[in-house]
């Protein structure tokens, strides 16, 4: 082999491993954007709570969790155990995450009315403590209900790939996101447009004044709670079909993450939730892929602390003005 | 007035001294013990949560750090063997320091923001002695501890010496932590709780007086830790997760948040429920041919415990005077 020739099979290994760095790259960034969607859809409903009543709603994690498990009895009332074909998988899919969002929804609403509406006039630290309080209360329904193993979930979907170039998508991955980003539009021109979303922004703003314009402060927040908690309801089955499996305590974690991308993108703000899920869903992603899943945690967790620390009101927040 | 209670507390103080000499079983002594260490964690996170009024929900992650200190100072795993009493101070220097350096950036955060950043630290902290495992055996821990010396005899694995080191370490840190409370900080840290705002305006350095809440509390529990990993022989991540943090904050609501002698009872009230009062229940129900496992309703005791103190008690059993005000006094301004 000649000296030049020699170098033209180095260059071309080069290039092969250029490539394969690229396809794990981009392999990375689809599976982190994934698991953004999944973060992006709790987060919206911490942010919702958030910016309606100020409170970390603790809980929400295990809200997600129980819609998984929701899902899962619906899919087994239906005797789904495994993929759907044909017309029969519009319809299953409709009637699990509908059934599942609809119930967490109204799991929201309960433990909003029995657990943290008497406390809205409290110290801020009380409800906080309440809400930790529903949460290890879920978890314990939770792990007495389905026990303390991970559950498997049903694939339903087929999950055939498709490449796009370098690019390698599964109909999973664009559903999740998919579905990530249709919700949050059409929660956002909820928001933005109807008059049950103007009486939220109201309360949002100002509480006593929203009741002096007629707003049924009660009904307000009650809705909102029933929207977040939904919205992690269909996350619930999301993740299900997603990871195949299901824990009682997989939403502690989640939550977390959740309520980080919350503060990340601006408590408050829906398209930044949206936006910080898809980020802290990469930065786990590209963790794990660099330096080893052992440290994913570490560092969305580092990450909140230094977002809170550096720029408390996110990447797209306004900062407020402490209310005395 | 002050000779009766102070009788009261001598008759106390020499009950607990010497009832484990009238034949009590090393198992019950074991329970207490146990239990002892609670009572210092609670005490310790009471400063932070009952004095400054600031949620800590990572306190856990102190423990760790004193009993990981404890393990790798005095075991094989480096071979180093440094004493216990030596150590007891090291690791709450050590923990006092972290709680330092976790609380320079973050205390300027408010409430329930500083709360998810402590629980953050929390989550962080065993994770990061799990994942070093070249220095710290990883997801099994360091296992095989030194026991403990006294003037040359070891403690050995019996119980009773754990018991006395405990009341030895809640005596010091009931000692430190009422003088503290009606010290110049202590007062200080009652105003910051009350009203941060108008604390400032008083020529309080709020930023230096929550500092000191939060390395003084963390250190107790850094005390705690070495006491736990020696005595128990083993340290491993699993031990000092969010559960056991918020276990802890469940015993201040329980008992009363900033009541030195509430939050005693309640985290007597709540380890003994967990080691004496549920598995008997088991023995009882059991008996009765019913099979319910009591171990698995931990989780929900104390998440009911939590919502309902807060709902409908929020000073807790024993309540501080002045807290009670304060909790009391902030919903009828509202309304």
């Amino acid at each position: 082999m000649g000296r030049d020739e020699r170098s033209r099979v180095g260059i071309r290994v080069a290039d092969q491993r250029t490539a394969d760095k690229m396809h794990v790259f981009l392999d990375q960034l689809v599976n982190g954007l994934a698991l953004g969607g999944i973060y992006a859809l709790i987060a919206l409903g911490y942010t919702m709570v958030y910016g309606i009543v100020e409170l970390i709603n603790f809980a929400h994690g295990d809200v997600y969790t129980l819609g998984s498990f929701f899902a899962l009895a619906i899919l087994t009332a239906l005797g789904v155990s495994g993929e759907v074909h044909g017309a029969a998988l519009g319809i299953d899919i409709a009637v699990a995450v509908i059934g599942a969002a609809l119930l967490c929804g109204i799991v929201g609403v309960l433990i909003e009315r029995l657990a943290y509406r008497r406390l809205r006039n409290a110290p801020r630290l009380a409800p906080l403590i309440t809400a930790i309080g529903v949460s290890f209360v879920l978890e314990n329904a939770m792990q007495l209900w389905r026990g303390p193993a991970p559950v498997s979930f049903p694939s339903v979907l087929p999950n055939p790939a498709f490449a796009f170039g370098p690019l390698t998508l599964t109909l999973k991955q664009i559903l999740v996101v998919g579905l990530a980003i249709a919700l949050m539009a059409a929660l956002q021109y909820f928001v933005k447009t109807t008059a049950l979303g103007k009486a939220m922004r109201a309360t949002a703003q100002d509480r006593d004044a929203a009741q002096l314009m007629g707003i049924d402060i009660d009904l307000t927040i009650a809705i909102t709670f029933l929207i977040g908690s939904a919205l992690a309801g269909a996350a619930g089955f999301v993740s299900g079909v997603y990871y195949q499996s299901t824990w009682f305590f997989g939403g502690f974690g989640a939550g977390l993450k959740a309520f980080t991308a919350a503060v990340l993108g601006g408590i408050g703000n829906i398209a930044g939730a949206m936006v910080g899920g898809f980020v802290i869903g990469i930065v786990e992603a590209f963790s794990t892929w660099l330096v080893g899943g052992q440290w994913a945690n570490v560092a969305v967790f580092a990450i909140l602390i230094i977002v809170l620390v550096f720029k408390p009101a996110g990447l797209f927040g306004r900062a407020v003005v402490e209310k005395v | 007035m002050k000779s009766p209670r102070a009788l009261g507390l001598l008759a106390l103080v020499a009950a607990l001294l010497l009832w484990p000499a009238f034949g009590a079983s090393d198992a019950t002594v074991n329970i207490l013990a146990d239990a002892g260490l609670y009572v210092v964690l609670a005490l310790g996170l009471n400063v932070v949560v009952g004095f400054a009024g600031l949620l800590d929900l990572g306190y856990a992650a102190f423990f760790a750090i004193g009993a990981y200190t404890y393990a790798m100072l005095a075991s094989p795993q480096f071979g180093l063997h440094l004493p216990f009493w030596l150590l007891l101070f090291v690791a709450a220097g050590l923990a006092g320091l972290c709680g330092l350096l976790l609380g320079a950036p973050t205390l300027r955060l408010h409430g329930d923001y500083l709360a998810i950043v402590t629980l953050g630290f929390g989550e962080i902290v065993p994770q990061v002695f799990q994942n070093l495992t070249r220095w710290t055996g990883g997801p099994n821990g360091i296992g095989g501890l030194d026991f403990p010396t006294f003037f040359g005899h070891s403690f050995g694995q019996r119980a009773l010496p754990y018991y006395y080191v405990t009341l030895l370490v809640i005596a010091i840190t009931i000692l430190a932590v009422s003088n503290l409370r009606a010290s110049r900080l202590g007062r200080a840290w009652a105003a910051i709780r009350e009203d941060e705002l108008a604390a400032r305006h008083m020529g309080i350095d709020t930023t230096r007086a929550k500092l000191a809440a939060f390395a003084i509390g963390a250190s107790f529990s850094g005390a705690a830790g070495v006491v736990f990993a020696a005595k128990l022989s083993l340290v491993s991540p699993d031990l000092f997760q969010f559960q056991v943090s918020v276990l802890i904050v469940s015993m201040l609501v329980l008992g009363g948040m900033g009541n030195i002698y509430g939050v005693i009872v309640g985290s007597l009230l709540l380890s003994l429920v967990n080691s004496v009062v549920l598995p008997q229940a088991n023995g009882i129900v059991n008996a009765l041919h019913v099979h319910v496992d009591f171990g698995q309703y931990h989780f929900f005791l104390y998440g009911a415990i939590l919502i309902g103190i807060m709902l409908f008690r929020p000073e807790g059993l024993f309540p501080d005077r002045r807290r009670k005000a304060e909790l009391h006094h902030a919903a009828v301004e509202e309304t």
